[in-house]
């Protein structure tokens, strides 16, 4: 075993509504929705028709700009409806289920036969690649680019997410069949927790990397900075385990399976487990697990990163938590100045949080205050950044525009996922993920 | 003007609340700290060094005229209280005045930043500062030193040090000397043998009619705040405890002060041992409480360090070699204000470069 990488600082969130390990209900969904703006780098062309019919597989979305980069269903039956937004901006592409399973048969090969062009062309042509993501930047990879390393990492640590080992401890002849394919493209890595490892260790054909501590240490993107950083013009590429997982099936059977279990979890949840069931799945086939709850946040994702889609949304394509919390709508008088605010939670020394370590709290979505300024320094966010990056001259220059200073201090290496935490304790309230988008934004747009 | 009105009980009701706005994009929860809490605790961790301060007030002015050792010790507090309280009154009057407008024409949410500004002000004046003068310096300060920045986070300098410099070029003879540190009542005369000289504007033998116990104590005069080290300290623990204020500032402004003041014992024009420069005049206050703002201090680890080392060792030379001049530290932060960009460019500079050289092995 390799040495054990000890990442200080960071935060494991003290949230309560953590997932039981069981699954509470399997779900057949009666309709599925492919919706484009899941996939991060990706201009949406449709495929399909109102009233076509589709396999699990049929392509729906192909990349305009990147034609070879497929979007599949991810059941079988008819098209239902095409959703369209303000400026006809396509939403959704949603598919009613005939509940059959049938699957395109792109044919089971062996990864140990094929080269590295081949199998780039089956993941292509089974609309998996878009599991393929790429840094710099955090959007769907090139194929036309060779990569220094594919990164995987076997551990979620992010607050309430979905446990690797229960959710695909059960796929790992699936996830050596994805190494043995990635790893003919280039080398794969695979990072793994300190403790626990269980079952994905005993995987092979790839390095190992052993990492240590609290989240974001599960983040593909803190890891790959402290094993192989990015550089300028260089690229190296992440699938999550799930995609793994997949790509591996795909290889084994020749058919396109994305089902999934999901941890349904949140201090709303009445009954935090696990699900089995589609990406794509409106979220009302959860409803169980949530309740006629008013005020009520539905998050694809875990609670630092998900995406807030309703009662009415979608499972997300790469997402396996579904995170549910109340809206904090409550104004506190003096709030601020009070010395004990027992239910709250704060990393800050302010409060007395520290005191009670073993606490969960049940957490809403007040900002807790209003947006301002910066005014505490780099140290402050830093706590919570195991990388060598000084955060807030990041975000200063992300949000100058400034191209040359961002690439100075790392825009490479992150997205925003990475800086999460550093926006969770933000005392000004700002909005990090979103600038350090915009500036990822800015710098693709400044390449073509 | 009616208008005006309606936005300001707006923003001052908004003002006191924690808002029930919720997360739009990004992370769904956020933490309970927001940057009024962080004010706030620093107006607590100033709060010891304010109620002793206006017991000295009264316990000077009973010293001064000759009042004998009777009165108690809550009628010393609360005839300092009332010396002190237009002071307090007049600065966050007219700061936050000044304050709500800006955020008004800004159409942002009043910052909070001022809730500490308008604390500190009061105490690193001279009790008896007029009060028409302190108005003209807060206004001066906000609108020059702040606003015209784009409010708090925005700022070169520290505004509350600004106001005293303001104050201290303006009008000097208000500022120093041996009357102005003691509050009398008109026709009060001092008793005889009586100075109201700070330690450091004394010469030789005389100063040391205050004992250093009585330095650490605050019973001498001088600024409201700035006497008590005992005060200050309590201060200095809850802003290290809380994190506000960065230990490295403190450590490297008491470091440098040692440093210039031991050169100084060495060539023998110090006329107090160097650790006993630490404990008087504003020193322990501006270390503390000054030169660790977060918004005008060094942002960098490493630039913490050399701008604590500058502002101590800059204090203490002024204090050596400048007779004219006896207390360096309210400069000494203005300076080290203006220097901190600069610092920072080296230490980020040099981060990248080692960065740079890190990541050119890797690839």
């Amino acid at each position: 075993m390799s040495k054990i990488i000890v990442l200080r600082g960071g935060l494991n969130l003290p949230v309560t509504g953590q997932a039981e390990m069981r699954i509470a209900k399997t779900v057949n969904p009666a309709t599925v929705a492919v919706c484009p703006d899941n996939f991060p780098g990706m201009t949406p062309r449709l495929l399909v028709r109102e009233g076509d019919a589709v396999k699990c597989g049929s392509p729906v979305l192909a990349d305009k700009k990147r034609p070879e980069i497929l979007v599949v269903s991810p059941v079988s039956g008819t098209v239902k409806e095409i959703v369209r937004g303000e400026k006809r901006k396509l939403l959704a592409v949603v598919v009613e289920s005939d509940g059959k399973r049938e699957a395109l048969d792109f044919g089971a090969r062996n990864p140990a036969e094929l080269d590295a062009p081949a199998i780039k062309k089956a993941i292509l042509e089974s609309g998996l690649w878009p599991f393929i993501i790429q840094r710099p930047y955090g959007i769907i990879a090139n194929p036309a680019d060779e990569p220094k390393a594919i990164f995987v990492s076997a551990f979620d640590t992010a607050p309430l997410a979905a446990d690797a080992a229960f959710t695909l401890g059960d796929r790992l002849p699936d996830i050596q069949k994805g190494i043995d394919a990635l790893g003919r493209i280039a080398k794969v890595h695979i990072s793994l927790p300190a403790k626990d490892a269980e079952p994905f260790d005993k995987l092979e054909n790839a390095e190992k990397h052993v990492f240590e501590g609290k989240h974001p240490a599960g983040n593909v993107g803190v890891q790959i900075s402290h094993v192989c950083p990015v550089t300028k013009g260089s690229v190296v590429w992440t699938v999550s385990l799930l995609g793994l997982a997949a790509i591996g099936r795909l290889f084994s059977t020749g058919k396109v399976d994305l089902r999934r279990k999901v941890a349904v979890a949140g201090s709303a949840a009445i009954e935090p487990a696990y699900a089995d069931t589609y990406p794509g799945a409106p979220m009302s086939t959860l409803g169980a697990f949530f309740g006629n709850t008013e005020n009520l946040r539905v998050i694809s994702g875990n609670i630092l990163t998900g995406k807030t889609v309703g009662r009415e949304g979608w499972l997300g394509f790469y997402d396996n938590t579904v995170t549910v919390l109340l809206e904090g709508y409550e104004k506190e008088l003096l709030g601020w100045a009070n010395p004990i605010r027992w239910k709250l939670f704060s990393t800050d020394h302010s409060y007395f949080s520290w005191l009670t370590p073993w606490r969960k709290y049940d957490m809403d979505t007040n900002l807790h205050g209003g947006p301002r300024a910066f005014v505490m320094s780099d140290a402050y966010y830093k706590k919570v950044l195991p990388m060598d990056i000084f955060p807030v001259y990041l975000i200063k220059a992300c949000l100058a525009g400034d191209i040359d200073a961002m690439e100075k201090f790392g825009i490479y290496e992150v997205i925003p996922e990475d800086l999460a935490l550093c926006e969770y304790i933000d005392p000004s309230k700002n909005d990090i993920q979103e600038i350090i988008a915009n500036g990822i934004r800015l710098m693709l747009k400044e390449m073509e | 003007m009616k208008k005006f009105w309606a936005a300001t009980v707006d923003a001052f009701a908004t003002f006191l609340h924690v808002p029930g706005t919720v997360t739009r994009k990004g992370v769904h929860v956020r933490d309970a700290v927001d940057l009024k809490r962080i004010m706030i605790i620093v107006v607590i961790a100033l709060v010891p060094a304010a109620l002793f301060g206006m017991w000295n007030v009264g316990y000077q002015h009973q010293l001064a005229v000759g009042g004998g050792f009777g009165a108690h010790i809550l009628a010393n507090w609360w005839w300092g209280f009332l010396k002190t309280l237009p002071l307090f009154v007049v600065s966050y009057g007219v700061g936050l005045f000044i304050e709500f407008f800006s955020s008004g024409l800004r159409g942002e949410e009043v910052n909070e930043g001022y809730l500490v500004s308008g604390f500190l002000i009061p105490l690193i004046v001279p009790v008896t500062t007029p009060l028409w003068m302190l108005a003209l310096a807060v206004a001066f300060a906000v609108i020059f030193g702040k606003e015209v920045f784009g409010g708090t986070g925005m700022n070169i300098w520290n505004p509350a040090l600004l106001t005293r410099a303001f104050l201290f070029f303006s009008y000097p003879t208000a500022m120093s000397g041996s009357e102005v540190w003691i509050a009398k009542r008109a026709g009060e005369v001092f008793a005889d043998g009586f100075t109201g000289a700070t330690p450091l504007a004394l010469d030789g033998a005389a100063q040391y009619s205050n004992t250093v116990w009585s330095q650490i104590l605050g019973t001498i005069p001088g600024s409201v705040g700035e006497t008590s080290i005992i005060a200050i300290l309590l201060g200095a623990a809850i802003l290290l405890w809380t994190g506000i204020a960065s230990w490295k500032v403190m450590c490297g402004s008491v470091l440098g002060a040692l440093l210039v003041g031991f050169l100084g014992d060495l060539a023998g024009i110090s006329t107090m041992p160097c650790w006993n420069q630490l404990i008087v005049g504003g020193f322990a206050f501006g270390t503390v409480f000054m030169a660790t703002d977060p918004v005008t201090s060094a942002q960098t680890e490493a630039g913490k360090w050399i701008y604590g080392l500058l502002i101590g060792a800059l204090c203490i030379t002024v204090r050596l070699v400048n007779p004219g001049y006896a207390e360096g530290m309210m400069l000494a932060i203005l300076f080290g204000n203006t220097a901190a960009p600069l610092i920072d460019h080296c230490v980020v500079t040099s981060h990248i470069n080692r960065r740079n050289r890190k990541l050119s092995k890797v690839a």
